[in-house]
């Protein structure tokens, strides 16, 4: 469970978000909005990235504020930028790298980061070099390095940018199969058609908070 | 560039089995030695000897290559430097030298994780602790150092590219703020991602 309790954030003298109160227990929400509205700072709130100027934002029962680095490890971070998110020159050691600070045998890690390439079609790419990936596959890895860490939730901001169209498909059926809580902010209108909820954010506002079908005609009224 | 970016080639050689430890001592002795040697014939017995360990390694020439091709223009030049000012003997001989010393740390990171460097890396650095150093953030540092090389080459590509299309490719200005800004967002995003995997715990 994600809790939002009046949330304001301020950023200079801008207001990004004006009093948010929302409560997310669905297995899938969706959150969209302009570019500037906000949800990119929703998102980071989440796990701790970003914190409230004024409210609170829990998660899992505990305070963001209080507990940044405990929530961090159970909930999961997906950029949109992946290239960004790969830290290690190998794919099978950047899944590794995520598991470097548990204490686990080599073995057990070798197993773990085989079995979730595996999972998510990386297994053949395990040796390769991770700047050599196509776009679609940097993005893999980079949920690859974050499922690899069994968090309970996930949040992605606009995880499907920068990908062409087969991969964002691909990339949905990925999600779809997904067990986490997922919280994903996007523009990408088509990846968020069989989700459990979605958000309109506005100018640091929900204006809306429904079905995805009643949620994205309120957002295309809103941007016509 | 390769010879930077994580150039590892998978293999099951006696090479790539060897820990990283051996082989960084091993690529410290033979520098050592090539050092001292003096003649021409001893360096090319030893060139024969590396490219034996290359043969051995798996690697494949291409990839042998690729760690000698970035320094191949800085070699021309110390051959020439040395031709004219200490004669042709000592160019052979130095020229050689650096060369083969490239080649052979060139063949470490061919056969060498990066996960067993840093792991090694961080052994060695433990006494660090006593100082107040964190063994596993400095050898975060050499990785991330690695991992960034085709990042930010990619960015200036992608900068080199947009000052064409504005036809201001001759300005460094239009070249080096927009760069920078790139490099920095970067750098953000890369802190924050080290943040949610746990880099802050």
């Amino acid at each position: 469970m994600i809790e939002f309790t009046d949330v304001h954030v301020r950023l200079g003298r801008r207001d990004v978000l004006r009093g948010v109160t929302l409560s997310l227990a669905e297995r899938r929400v969706g959150v969209i909005g302009a570019n500037g509205s906000g949800k990119s700072t929703l998102a980071r709130l989440i796990n701790g990235l970003a914190l409230p100027s004024s409210g609170s934002v829990t998660v899992l029962g505990r305070d963001t504020r209080k507990h940044g680095a405990r929530i961090r490890r159970e909930v999961g971070f997906v950029f949109t930028d992946p290239d960004a998110q790969i830290v290690m020159p190998i794919v099978a050691e950047d899944v590794a790298f995520s598991l470097r600070r548990k204490g686990l045998r080599p073995e057990e890690v070798e197993r773990r980061v085989q079995a979730v390439l595996a999972e998510n079609g990386l297994s053949e790419h395990a040796d390769h070099p991770a700047h050599q990936l196509s776009g679609g596959q940097k993005q893999l890895l980079a949920l690859c390095s974050v499922l690899v860490l069994e968090p309970r939730v996930l949040v992605m901001d606009e995880p499907t940018t920068l990908l062409d169209l087969r991969h964002s498909r691909q990339f949905a059926g990925l999600l779809r199969g997904l067990p986490h809580q997922v919280v994903v902010v996007t523009h990408d209108l088509a990846l968020l058609e069989d989700f459990d909820r979605v958000v309109v954010l506005d100018d640091g506002r929900v204006v809306a908070d429904d079905e995805p079908g009643a949620a994205m005609r309120h957002y295309r009224k809103l941007m016509a | 560039m390769s010879g930077l970016t994580g150039a590892y080639v998978p293999g099951r050689s006696p090479l790539h089995r060897l820990g990283a430890g051996v082989k960084l001592l091993g690529l410290a002795l033979s520098c050592t030695a090539l050092v001292l040697m003096g003649s021409p014939p001893a360096l090319g017995g030893a060139a024969v000897a590396v490219a034996v360990l290359y043969a051995v390694s798996g690697v494949g020439w291409a990839a042998g290559w690729a760690q000698i091709r970035p320094v191949r223009w800085f070699a021309v030049a110390l051959f020439a430097g040395q031709a004219l000012t200490a004669g042709l003997p000592v160019a052979v001989t130095s020229t050689l030298r650096m060369v083969l010393a490239v080649a052979l740390a060139g063949l470490v990171t061919l056969t060498t994780r990066t996960a067993a460097m840093m792991a090694c890396l961080e052994r060695c650095l433990a006494p660090a602790r006593f100082v107040g150093l964190d063994p596993f953030r400095l050898s975060l540092l050499l990785s991330l150092t690695v991992r960034s090389v085709p990042v930010v080459s990619g960015l200036a590509t992608r900068v080199r590219e947009a000052q064409r299309a504005r036809g201001v490719e001759w300005s460094v200005r239009a070249f080096a703020v927009p760069l920078l800004i790139s490099v920095l967002r970067h750098a953000d995003t890369l802190g924050e991602a080290l943040r949610t995997r746990g880099v802050d715990d």
